[in-house]
């Protein structure tokens, strides 16, 4: 029984993992949209977690934040804008393409490309298998007799 | 022949160029973990703040006046490093730096306390009970301190305890540099 609850209760963190229900917007569509938002902005005070993930006090903040923006008629980018202005690029857990961020973005393109370029030449050059050697004589007579050897 | 022999050579001295970028990179000093403030350079936004004490003026950013820098301070009582870098505040006052507080989510009551225990090194301190302000200077915790410039710009903002070494690294060297 205990264990049919606790069952139960796993498979209900999902639910108890949803957003606190004072926080939420009333129209389900603007919802939505607030929750991407908050899943692609980070939290300052944890900056590894998003503020949709986060409890930090900042956290919520923000998200009150981003409805309210939403509420007032912002379109979605503006609600990033909106805390860009105010945080600057880094609370955006996707760095936009910059100058700065170029590197950061095209880096392992260049990396693949190095590598492919070195093993295009490398296998290029190899010598071709053909090269090897034939069999002598007494080397082809002991392989027919370690072939035949019924033991 | 020695060229490819060279050639050899390519991987160590791509590793040692690493490893010094790293070095230097970790001899600087910049904590990596550290959000740069969009605001450096820029005007503070505009806020309007009641007055923690009463009769005291509402704090605005008509405070920072044209030809006075100014050092603006989010504390709260509510936090420990707060305690920390309170010294420093004071001892900035007594040299007669134009210091503006502002109360981060804070009951009034506690953050009076917090003052009167500690000494108020603050020329005006206003409220800021929701935290809304502090979202549009971009803090992200307290305590956080801005520098702004005769001409209304803000030169500085450190996040953490202002400790003696800010002070003297930091700060001091603003103050001099922008003095009026």
């Amino acid at each position: 029984m205990t264990r049919l609850a606790l069952a139960l209760l796993l498979f209900a963190a999902p639910a108890l993992a949803a957003p606190d229900p004072r926080e939420m917007l009333e129209n389900p569509a603007q919802e939505a949209r607030a929750r991407e938002i908050s899943k692609g902005l980070r939290c300052l005070v944890c900056q590894n977690q998003s503020i949709d993930d986060s409890n930090a006090e900042l956290a919520r903040d923000l998200r009150l934040l981003v409805r309210e923006r939403i509420a007032a008629g912002d379109s979605d980018d503006q609600v990033l804008a909106f805390v860009t202005r105010r945080y600057g690029d880094y609370v955006l857990l996707t760095p936009p393409f910059k100058a700065s961020t170029a590197l950061l973005w095209v880096g392992p393109g260049l990396v693949l490309l190095a590598a492919a370029t070195g093993a295009f030449f490398y296998l290029r050059r190899r010598p071709a298998p053909d090269s090897v050697a034939p069999l002598s004589d007494a080397e082809r007579k002991r392989l027919a007799k370690l072939l035949d050897d019924p033991a | 022949m020695t060229a490819r022999r060279l050639l050899f050579a390519a991987p160590l001295i791509g590793l040692a160029g690493g490893a010094a970028a790293f070095y230097a990179y970790m001899a600087s000093g910049r904590d990596p973990r550290g959000v740069p403030s969009v605001l450096v350079g820029r005007p503070p936004p505009p806020f309007d703040l009641d007055p923690l004490f009463d009769g005291q003026p509402r704090l605005t950013k008509a405070a920072f006046t044209p030809g006075r820098p100014a050092v603006l301070n989010f504390f709260a009582s509510w936090c420990a490093p707060c305690r920390i870098e309170h010294p420093q505040l004071l001892r900035l006052a007594r040299e007669g730096v134009n210091l503006l507080g502002i109360a981060y989510k804070d009951r009034p009551a506690d953050a009076r306390r917090f003052l009167a225990e500690l000494g108020d090194p603050f020329r005006l301190i206003g409220q800021d009970s929701t935290g809304r302000t502090a979202i549009e200077f971009g803090v992200y915790g307290v305590p956080e301190t801005y520098f702004i410039d005769g001409s209304g710009i803000v030169r500085w903002r450190f996040a953490g305890a202002v400790t003696p070494e800010i002070l003297d690294d930091q700060l001091r060297p603003l103050l001099r540099r922008y003095a009026s």
